[in-house]
């Protein structure tokens, strides 16, 4: 694959995040996930004969925040279209949408990644409702939920700035931790409420204009999303390379094989047929309505960044990886309180517990003594590898850590004199590893160490032992 | 008793709190009526005797009509097919809802009947209210009670039959392009088309949302009042339902049009208009100058355009209305498909009538992608232009007399597989909707065949007080 090297991805991702109001969007019924099927309906959002749609003004709030926190220009006149179609989980056989003037245009977030800052400009963000669920089922075919009917969107679109996975899933991810901090949306992608198309050309790098593009459409994990993408780079560019043109379409991405297929080309595309909503008059805003959303908004990712990277010496990219869920960030600020380790805390954090709370930030460890695992770790008392054995048995049950390394006997062994004795015994038993060693095998070094570890119960100081051991070698 | 289903609204509220009759009894009469006249008329698609005769049993029980009751307590009247009434089918005169029983009622129903109105039946119309014949029923033909040979007018045809015909004290019907106006005077009754957003849409099935607006057919104009003054006001369950307070359209009735300026635009009397409308409706026009009015001449050159424009809205709109009804959660659906695209095309064939399906396919290319621009934005365009030719003649004139429809009612069949000619019947009626303000069409003499000529009095927004006055007007001096 030498020629791949020769193409660059334009990526721009649309995504549609699910705002948290209370009720619908045109009609009062209950946003809640997981009622049993139907239950959460009423003549509006069934679509029934004869009902009208009245816009819930949270949702334009909500909007309007969005787009006030990813630096968009507010209209202050916009207006909701129908989108035709006919699906049965669509009860109108319409959506209302925003089509010519979307609520918020032109913003832009800052994202981080290994290569440093960049910008990736919005587009435009825009209200519409949700469609219905169906659920197939072998006994009674298939059948149709309309709870989420009804349930309001925001559809975020990005210009096509993204260039690689890397940067899709760093916008994801700040993206996300932007709509949190304000509070519009769980963004719970196992519940949907926060999901993902992709729209993805390839070109020759150097090429000014954009190649044909596909579209993979609601991919509800950043994991799947960056698996998608480098599947979907990789087809495009084999498909130019053996002088066939990418066909624009529609694809799903699969997530048991990683393979993206075929859905619909721009053959078959529906023709939408938008128009102006005749039963919603149009959404008006004045500077003063904006205003006083803009105060609502509290402190956003990238202005606690900056007090991150000032207070705490953290770097950009550790920044805002701590700063993707406002929990966890709120978590971190609270145990910086009690140490002043706060690379170390953020360092476990990353590496740690980032994995061990998984989809959603959760931490049953209490701040205090989180504050003395890290300042036992500064201060030399531990090890890294007591640091994660004290973390896996703190986060069952929670304990004071000063107080169980006390006694356990858990500090690490600084001596010099006693880590020399140990050395020289390992070197005695492993002749054939320092053979190897000498022979410039780095792993034969490593596993010197281990031994040494080994006997020490692994509790030496990795940094003074390695250093012994290679002056006696 | 027959001579009772002759009467007002008003001459009956009058005589229940006097206790001339009761409510049980006045609504017998009605229902008998029904039984010995429908046949032939057909002006009702489902009678709900039952439960009339239980509301008004419940009304005289409860004392019957007393102290500060509204005028319309205990008085039968009928719904026009496509307004939903809970726990009753409402059909829009069409197979796709033939069995269809919605879950609750619109808002102009649960007015009524808060106000104690005692609900007979649903009335026919056109299917989904397409059509000025009530021919497009898919269910039965109506017939105009003043000849029977001819149509009742549409798409509120039963409406404007069933008061004509006195199967019921007064109707609700619902006008997109005129039809509450041309019915009424095809029939020799009142009927108003107020202004957009005063009656709330909310349960109204709707055909076109920006147009579709309901309102009251009656006997005589006062009745048409009092019906407005129970169904006009805010619904916050309709969006383009306009925040205001009303008047009492009755308070300056009889005030008469002394001093008043009346416009006649020469637009609404040109080429297309039979001899007899044109001159029982300039008849009119002078009975209002010796009432006191001055009559000025004015000009609405966009008018010619207004009708194009309408049938490209109206099915627009349309087009997106109907979608809904696909055969999956109610209504029509066909018996055998293979897939899903198979059961939408054959439900939608088979449910939908040949006007329906006319209309859906006209709606869906005007705004097709490449056709948009042409049909669709253009209309919108005629749109504000007949808005603002309706605000200049209005700073001309306090209101304009027009004719509703260029001849009195045809022969049953006689215009069918002629849409051309169909549509350009409505060509008076529908600037009015497309501007969206009011007119009331009452009779105004006869014409061909002894049929009833109706006029329209058209005013500006809000302005319904002023156009029941001067309908009263003319109406009193007639009797």
């Amino acid at each position: 694959m030498k020629m791949i090297k020769d193409y660059e991805m334009v990526i721009g991702l649309e995504v549609h995040v699910e705002l948290k109001t209370k009720t619908k969007i045109f009609c009062s019924c209950s946003t809640a996930y997981g009622a049993a099927p139907n239950t959460q309906t009423c003549p509006v959002c069934m679509g029934l004969p004869g009902v009208l749609p009245v816009l819930n003004g949270k949702v334009v709030e909500y909007a309007v925040k969005a787009g006030l926190a990813t630096n968009c220009t507010i209209a202050h006149y916009s207006k909701q279209d129908r989108k035709n179609y006919f699906y049965p989980d669509l009860p109108k056989a319409y959506q209302i949408s925003q089509y010519d003037i979307p609520l918020c245009e032109n913003g832009y977030i800052t994202i981080e990644t290994a290569e440093g800052s960049k910008r990736i400009g919005i587009t435009r963000i825009h209200i519409e409702e949700d469609a219905g669920k169906l659920v197939h089922d072998d006994k009674h075919g298939t059948m149709i939920d309309c709870n989420r009917c009804g349930v309001p969107l925001i559809e975020i679109v990005s210009e096509p700035d993204i260039r690689s996975p890397e940067e899709a899933n760093a916008y994801l991810e700040k993206l996300r931790a932007i709509i949190l901090y304000t509070g519009i949306s769980d963004c719970k992608k196992n519940e949907g409420s926060f999901r993902c198309d992709v729209n993805l050309s390839v070109r020759k790098k150097g090429q000014k204009e954009f190649g044909t593009r596909t579209e993979m459409k609601n991919i509800n994990s950043f994991h799947y999303v960056v698996q998608a993408i480098e599947y979907e780079y990789r087809r495009q560019v084999e498909v130019i390379e053996s002088g066939v043109k990418v066909v624009q379409e529609t694809r799903k991405f699969d997530q048991e094989t990683g393979k993206t297929y075929t859905m619909r080309t721009k053959e078959n595309a529906n023709d939408y047929r938008y128009f102006p909503d005749p039963d919603l008059p149009p959404i008006e805003l004045t500077s003063e309505d904006i205003l006083k959303l803009k105060s609502q908004i509290g402190e956003l990712p990238d202005t606690k960044k900056q007090k991150f990277i000032k207070d705490f010496g953290l770097s950009a990219y550790d920044s805002d990886a701590l700063l993707s869920d406002p929990d966890m960030a709120r978590y971190y600020e609270e145990v910086v309180r009690h140490t002043t380790y706060y690379k170390i805390v953020a360092n476990i954090f990353i590496t740690d517990i980032m994995r061990m709370s998984k989809d959603e930030f959760i931490c049953p460890i209490a701040p205090e003594n989180m504050a003395k695992l890290a300042t036992l770790f500064g201060e030399q008392v531990i090890n890294s590898s007591t640091v994660k054995k004290l973390l896996k048995r703190m986060w069952e049950t929670d304990f004071d850590p000063t107080v169980v390394v006390e006694k356990e006997g858990l500090a690490q062994i600084n001596d010099r004199e006693l880590l020399s004795a140990v050395a020289d015994e390992v070197i005695k038993m492993s002749e054939k590893l320092i053979n190897e060693y000498r022979r410039g095998k780095e792993k034969a070094f490593e596993a010197l160490i281990g031994s040494a570890m080994a006997q020490t119960m692994g509790k030496a100081n990795p940094i003074v032992l390695e250093e012994i051991l290679k002056s006696k070698i | 008793m027959s001579e009772l289903t002759q009467r007002t609204i008003y001459e009956h509220a009058e005589a229940l709190r006097k206790r001339e009759y009761s409510s049980l009894e006045l609504t017998e009469a009605y229902l008998n009526q029904i039984d010995a006249k429908d046949e032939t008329i057909g002006a009702y698609i489902t009678v709900t005797a039952d439960r009339a005769r239980e509301r008004a049993r419940a009304f005289d029980e409860s004392g019957g009509a007393a102290g500060d009751i509204s005028p319309l307590s205990g008085i039968p009247c009928g719904i026009k097919d496509n307004m939903c009434t809970k726990g009753i089918k409402t059909t829009c005169a069409s197979k796709m809802l033939g069995d269809y029983i919605p879950p609750y009622s619109s808002h102009v129903v649960e007015k009524l009947e808060q106000s104690g109105a005692i609900i007979l039946g649903k009335l026919n119309m056109d299917e989904f209210a397409m059509g000025s014949t009530t021919e497009n029923s898919a269910f039965k033909v109506c017939h105009n009670p003043r000849d029977t040979d001819r149509v009742p007018g549409g798409s509120s045809g039963g409406s404007a039959a069933a008061v004509a015909a006195g199967e019921a004290v007064y109707t609700l019907g619902s006008d997109t392009g005129g039809s509450i106006r041309q019915p009424a005077a095809f029939c020799g009754v009142v009927g108003m088309k107020p202004t957009y957003g005063s009656v709330s849409r909310y349960g109204l099935i709707a055909f076109a949302s920006s147009l579709d607006q309901i309102g009251p057919i009656t006997s005589t104009v006062l009745d048409n009042a009092l019906v407005l003054n129970t169904i006009v006001g805010h619904d916050k369950r309709d969006a383009t339902s306009v925040r205001r307070t009303y008047d009492d359209f009755t308070a300056d009735i009889k005030k008469g049009v002394k001093g008043m300026k009346i416009g006649i635009p020469e637009q609404f009397f040109g080429d297309g208009i039979s001899d007899d409308v044109k001159k029982a409706v300039l008849g009119a026009a002078e009975v209002y100058r010796t009432m006191g009015a001055e009559l000025v001449s004015v000009s609405m050159p966009s008018i010619d355009y207004a009708l194009s424009a309408y049938y490209v809205i109206s099915s627009a709109e349309a087009s997106s209305n109907l979608a809904r009804f696909d055969g999956i959660r109610y209504g029509y659906r066909c018996d055998e498909y293979d897939n899903i695209d198979e059961l939408y095309r054959k439900s939608r064939s088979e449910g939908f009538g040949t006007e329906v399906k006319k209309r859906i396919m006209l709606g869906t290319f005007a705004l097709s992608s490449g056709y948009y621009d042409a049909y669709y934005k253009k209309a919108l365009q005629v749109r504000s232009l007949v808005r603002k030719d309706f605000d200049d003649v209005f700073g001309k004139c306090d209101f304009i007399i027009s004719p509703v429809a260029p001849t009195v009612a045809y022969k049953i069949g006689e215009k069918v597989g002629d849409s051309l000619q169909m549509y350009m019947g409505d060509a008076y009626s529908v600037p009015v909707n497309i501007a969206g303000i009011p007119a009331l069409s009452l009779p105004c003499g006869t014409g061909e065949g002894g049929m009833p000529v109706g006029m329209q009095l058209i005013g500006p927004a809000f302005s319904e007080s002023l156009l029941y006055r001067a309908g009263y007007a003319f109406e009193s001096m007639g009797k």
